[in-house]
């Protein structure tokens, strides 16, 4: 399992453009960290999860 | 009322407004913030809010970065006057936070910041705030400062249009480095407004999670 916002999903295996894709989120409006590291857009299709990873997805939407 | 100062000697001298910081804010804190450097980034709703906070607290040293100019549609909610209309938003914040808090160093930039720049733009920064309107922006601000700029906070906003409840603006902590003000999910192109207030209370605790981070305070 892996742990994502908190929250416990079986993802281990997915890159993290596919769990991305899975949640639903866009891919250039969000920052993601894995394991408390900043994974960078261009690593996101080569990085996999593993059982026990902890990622955080941050999602950013318009205004300032 | 602190009325010591007579106001036809003009402007406070250096050591009178610090003497006055320290009175409302201590000399901890006075002395945590002159030493420090804070980049904001964005000089719009947010940015303006952000920087006129920190520029009031007395931080030392304060890097303002904004490629574009003064609309009159951002005067409802942003730290400018209706004369500066026109002009670049990094001069025309700085001249006026000179007006309130005079012994601060501003380092404006009128430049968009870019992977490419952002090391040269924000080298220095303890504390980098967020503060653009597009969310895809946003997004690459956050992947530079955090892996391009080891030693420093990243304090993002997003998520604070429309004129939903105040109580829903909050500050979340995500991994060591990155703090996220905002009810993080109300878009502005899905709510259609921006509301002065609401924006602010982003601001707010973007510049308080910021002073928190000067003060050696990580917690939320």
């Amino acid at each position: 399992m892996v742990k994502v916002n908190g929250e416990e999903l079986a993802v281990a295996g997915l890159s993290v453009s596919e769990l991305l894709e899975r949640l639903g989120y866009a891919g250039g409006r969000v920052a993601v960290e894995l394991n408390g590291d900043i994974v960078r857009r261009d690593d996101y299709g080569a990085t996999a999860l593993h059982d026990g990873d902890v990622v955080e997805v941050v999602r950013f939407v318009g205004g300032g | 009322m602190d009325s010591e100062h007579d106001s036809k000697r003009g402007v406070p001298t250096r050591a009178e407004m610090r003497a006055a910081l320290v009175k409302r804010q201590g000399e901890a804190l006075v002395s945590a913030f002159e030493h420090s450097t804070v980049a904001v980034c964005g000089l719009g709703g947010l940015g303006s809010a952000i920087a006129l906070s920190l520029a009031r607290a007395g931080v030392g040293r304060l890097i303002l970065i904004d490629f574009d100019r003064l609309d009159v549609t951002n005067l409802h909610r942003q730290q400018y006057l209706a004369c500066q209309v026109g002009r670049p938003k990094a001069e025309a914040l700085t001249e006026n936070l000179r007006q309130v808090a005079p012994y601060v160093e501003y380092v404006p930039h009128v430049a968009r910041v870019t992977e490419e720049n952002a090391a040269t733009l924000l080298a220095g920064a303890a504390v980098v705030c967020e503060a653009f309107d597009v969310a895809e922006s946003k997004a690459m601000l956050a992947e530079t400062v955090l892996t391009r700029l080891p030693e420093a906070y990243l304090v993002t906003g997003t998520g604070m249009a429309g004129i939903g409840p105040g109580n829903r603006i909050v500050t979340r902590r995500v991994g060591r480095r990155m703090y996220v003000c905002g009810d993080g999910e109300t878009d502005v192109a899905e709510a259609g407004s921006l509301v002065a207030p609401r924006v602010m209370l982003c601001a707010s605790h973007q510049a308080l999670v910021t002073l928190r981070l000067l003060a050696g305070l990580t917690d939320v």
